[in-house]
């Protein structure tokens, strides 16, 4: 077996140190040795975005990282988003409203992406919302209730936040 | 009773769980000790297999084992065939290891199993296959010829079926019609691609002797009876499930995949628990495709365009194998008629096998061929007949009275083709209010003046939902007033947690959130066949709806007893029974189910104990859902690409349960179509190498493509079951490579182009608009 190296990420804002081989992908990293298996794998070559994770609060496509890469990192993944069911996150509970996701699968890559685009464009028009979730693809939903949803999320991140302040990260 | 539920937008009672990360998808399943597999795939299409060496694999680090066909012993033999048809004279099935030779790239060869997914791929790297290619059969026309290569050997034809039906006297009417037109018509090769990948756990539990399986399987039951014959175990000592499931369409159900078999066979014989899950190359050869067939398809019509008589020759490409039969074709020539009244009618097809994946029903199942081809049809009399298109259409519609009506045909249940009821004239001119069919010629006018090419096509289809052969359903009031709801239904998305809950929620007056959904677990139901064919809601939900009744019954009778009212007196409400009039004498649904079920005293004679009931629904036949596609497009003959400016769906499937849920569906659906019929292809070359085999050269549609969905509603229920259901799951689909090529063609009218092959692409587009031989207008 290869050597391994050790990885110290903090996720979700907990603290993990494990000892990995360098060939490991940061998705399967996430998902099978931290067993936080809301980050999915649709593709493994970065076009679906079913794997994105915030990364240092940028999104960014966990198999196209190799674990070692994120020895150091803050990583936030979907686990992160709500304390648990009843306290959603207000892009998940808008997902839930406007019936944002059918299988579910595409679904956290989804989240991810737009709470990360809502924290740098809280005000965002439908072709800008388009834009943004571009590069995740879902195939049950045809995009058109998950653009609905990024809207009236980003109007009740607004309401929440204090004007001029963009919205704050969830789950800290 | 009130309805509180039925045709409520209710929201989901999954998304919380599915939103939170706390999904229980297969690849989610961990167990302690578990060991992974990796697939060693044919790279040729077509050749014998000389020598599989696996020494170096074996003695790599971290691998148990490495199997070949001859490890298989009875299971090497082909798996047992889905759906026989007395003209499927070869129903050739696929093996779960290749024996001697491969007859698609992507086949099966060798199964590795090692401590990780990473150690099984790297020995899989070392497993040593010698072929000898043979000519490998790629075209379909070819294919079909006589003197062809075989990809069966012994069949001596690579024509698995040869079958005809058909309506009045065709070849008469024909002779004698004043118009007759002809088409060749082709649609190339597509896939669902459903995000989540296929995969499979199994476990063999020896303390219990039972076979426990996760396996993203759109049909659970039927895999757990298969697995049970094949491995020679009990019936009951087969568990399989199928929890969340990440999209389905159709190809995540087959029975059996390879991998079906060699994941069990493999934790069985090693004493550990065995996991394989699907990567997306893997994907794209592994899962079975759909879509490509040809069509030498013509039609008679008199002078007002009123249709005499139908006929369509067609191929259809099966792949190496067909072990689901000749659902695809059969659904295909049985959906052409659609709405239109086709007094003579002659519809003909040969499967053929081809070095290529494996065929079976892709959501539409033959459905988009079939109204591809008549709607292309009806445009052509349209056009040579100069009646405009919407006028010819409602000229041959079926009416609202003629219900119901005998198509004449064998449908792919093997029962008549008799629509029970619906109101076409009525869904089409929904369609034409909603996208402006009236003003459209003025803005199609005022665009081109601007140099902006805009089209608009419109399309009608009849959907075959809802077929047989039964589901099942079992309600049970637990004696905390919670009611759990378990089917054999599984879900890919489609909301069964809430639907049904529904469904439960309004017969027994409780809340739809109080209604605990376990679908897709042979240990919790294990009768029924799963979730194909648009047949859930119809089905499962007619099902559903008897059995949450026979407790409703049951706990009416149980409370009149302990109220001491009269059952009439009686209702249900916010989970109690409660006296008409006199609400403060109630009992909760929970102290029902307890008395239901006494420690002591005795129940009535013949009375089941518990607040429980189990009830099966099995339809005569299908019941066929109706729709209008319209749509505006905007193409540009410069660079090829088109914008959908407007899409409107307007549908009729009886009875709504959820219109939010069947509008997702209808959305998704359409997303798919506009895939399948601009963007999505799958690409072979001469050798029989699958040419497109990632998201990069494959393109499913982004936010960017698809457009947003105007969706109106006619409501025709249908007298087959007690709620008036008609299945939804595959209405986005089916006419949108119909529409795409009537409204392309409409908006680059100047160049007179004709649209006789899908998928388009912007290359295609520019190919058309090179090829015409008139100019541009100035
Ligand atoms: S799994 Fe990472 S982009 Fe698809
Ligand atoms: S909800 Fe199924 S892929 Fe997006």
């Amino acid at each position: 077996m290869a050597a391994t190296r050790t990885v110290r990420v903090r996720v979700n804002g907990t603290l993990h140190e494990r000892e990995v081989e360098p060939r490991l992908l940061l998705s399967d990293f996430i998902r099978h040795e931290l067993g936080l298996t809301g980050t999915h794998v649709g593709c493994e070559h970065g076009v679906c975005g079913a794997c994105t994770i915030l990364w240092n609060g940028e999104p960014v496509r966990s198999c196209l990282a190799l674990a070692v890469q994120a020895d150091g990192a803050e990583l936030e993944t979907v686990e992160g988003l709500a304390p648990d069911e009843e306290r959603l996150h207000p892009v998940q509970a808008a997902f839930v409203e406007h019936h944002g996701l059918q299988c579910g699968f595409c679904t956290p890559g989804f989240l991810m992406t737009v709470v990360a685009f809502l924290r740098e464009n809280p005000d965002p028009d439908e072709a800008e919302i388009r834009r943004a979730i571009s590069g995740n693809l879902c195939r049950c939903t045809g995009y058109v209730n998950i653009v609905k949803a990024v809207k009236h999320a980003a109007r009740s991140l607004r309401a929440r936040a204090p004007a001029g302040a963009s919205a704050a990260p969830a789950g800290r | 009773m009130v309805t509180r539920y039925l045709g409520a937008p209710v929201r989901r009672n999954e998304d919380p769980r599915l939103l939170t990360g706390r999904g229980n998808f297969v690849d989610d399943i961990q167990i302690p000790g578990m060991l992974h597999g990796a697939f060693v795939r044919s790279t040729h299409a077509h050749a014998r297999l000389k020598r599989v060496d696996v020494s170096r694999a074996l003695a790599a680090p971290g691998v148990h084992a490495v199997y070949t066909h001859g490890d298989l012993g009875p299971l090497g033999d082909p798996l047992p065939p889905l759906i026989p048809h007395p003209t499927l004279k070869h129903h050739k099935t696929q093996y779960a290891l290749a024996p001697d030779k491969v007859r698609y790239v992507g086949e099966p060869v060798a199964f590795v199993v090692a401590d990780s997914r990473y150690l099984a791929e790297d020995a899989a790297d070392l497993v040593e296959v010698e072929y000898e290619p043979l000519p490998p059969v790629v075209d379909l026309e070819a294919a079909a010829e006589p003197g062809a290569p075989l990809v069966h050997e012994d069949a001596g034809t690579n024509v698995a079926a040869h079958y005809t039906q058909r309506v009045g006297e065709p070849d008469r009417a024909f002779a004698e019609a004043p118009h007759v037109f002809t088409e060749r018509l082709v649609m190339d090769r597509g896939c669902a691609q459903p995000m989540e990948p296929r995969g499979v756990v199994a476990h063999w539990d020896p303390r219990l002797e039972t076979l426990l399986i996760w396996d993203s399987t759109q049909a659970p039951i039927p895999i757990r009876n298969g697995l049970a014959r094949l491995f020679g175990l009990p019936e009951r000592a087969v568990r399989v499930i199928a929890g969340d499931v990440g999209g389905g369409f159709g190809p995540k159900i087959m029975m059996f995949y390879p991998e079906e078999i060699m994941v069990p066979l493999a934790a069985m014989r090693l004493g550990r628990p065995v996991k394989w899950i699907e990567d997306r190359r893997e994907h794209f050869w592994a899962t079975n495709h759909e879509r490509e067939q040809i069509h030498d398809a013509a039609i008679a019509v008199d002078d007002q365009g009123r249709i005499i008589a139908v006929r369509t020759v067609f191929l259809h490409d099966a792949g190496a194998y067909i072990p689901y039969g000749l659902i695809v074709p059969v659904v295909a020539s049985t959906t052409l008629p659609g709405p239109y009244k086709i007094p003579n009618y002659h519809a003909e097809f040969k499967a053929v096998f081809t070095n290529k994946t494996i065929v079976s029903p892709y959501r539409g199942a033959g459905r988009p061929h079939g109204v591809f081809v008549m709607e292309r049809l009806m445009d052509r009399v349209a056009r040579e007949l100069g009646i405009d298109r919407a006028e010819v259409r409602r000229r041959n519609l079926i009416q609202p009275d003629e219900f119901p009506y005998d198509v004449g045909l064998i449908y792919q249940d093997f029962a008549p083709l008799i629509y029970d009821s619906g109101n076409y004239p009525a869904v089409m001119d929904r369609a034409l209010a909603m996208v402006g069919y009236d003003r459209f010629p003025e803005e199609q006018a005022r665009a081109r003046r601007e140099g902006r090419y805009l089209g608009l096509g419109v399309a009608n289809y009849v959907e075959g939902t809802g077929i047989g052969p039964y589901e099942g359903a079992k309600v049970h009031v637990e004696p905390s007033g919670k009611v759990l709801l378990a089917t054999g239904v599984g879900t890919q998305g489609q909301g069964h947690y809430t639907s049904l809950a529904q469904l439960v929620a309004d017969q027994l007056g409780v809340d739809v959130k109080d209604v605990h959904v376990v679908t897709g677990d042979t240990g919790e139901f294990a009768w029924g066949t799963g979730t194909f064919a648009s047949r859930a809601a119809v089905v499962a939900g007619s099902a559903v709806y008897l059995a949450a009744r026979a407790v409703r019954e049951k706990a009416l009778e149980v409370a009149a007893r302990l109220l001491e009212a009269s059952k009439e007196d009686l209702e249900l409400e916010g989970g109690r029974v409660l006296v008409r009039g006199a609400p403060q004498r109630a009992v909760s649904l929970g102290e029902v189910a307890v008395a239901a079920n006494p420690l002591r005293g005795t129940i009535p004679e013949g009375a089941e104990p518990g607040l429980e009931a189990t009830r099966y629904f099995g339809p005569p036949r299908g019941s066929f859902a109706a729709g209008t596609h319209a749509a505006v497009v905007e193409v540009d003959p410069e660079t090829g690409m088109l914008k959908i400016l407007r899409y409107v769906v307007v549908h009729d499937c009886g009875t709504v349960i959820n219109p939010m849920i069947l509008e997702g569906q209808i959305h998704g659906g359409v997303a798919q179509g506009v895939g399948g019929a601009y963007y999505e292809k799958l690409v072979y070359d001469e050798g029989g190498q699958l040419l497109t085999t990632s998201f990069m050269d494959f393109l499913i549609p982004t936010a960017m493509e698809v457009p947003d969905v105007a969706i109106g509603h006619v409501e025709t229920p249908s007298p087959l079951n007690p709620l008036g259901i008609k299945g939804a799951g595959e209405a986005g689909v089916i006419p949108v490579p119909a529409l795409v090529a009537q409204a392309v063609e409409d908006a680059l009218a100047p160049w007179g182009v004709r649209v006789r092959e899908m998928p388009l692409s912007p290359v295609k587009v520019r190919e058309l608009v090179e090829g015409s031989r008139r100019e541009a207008p100035a």
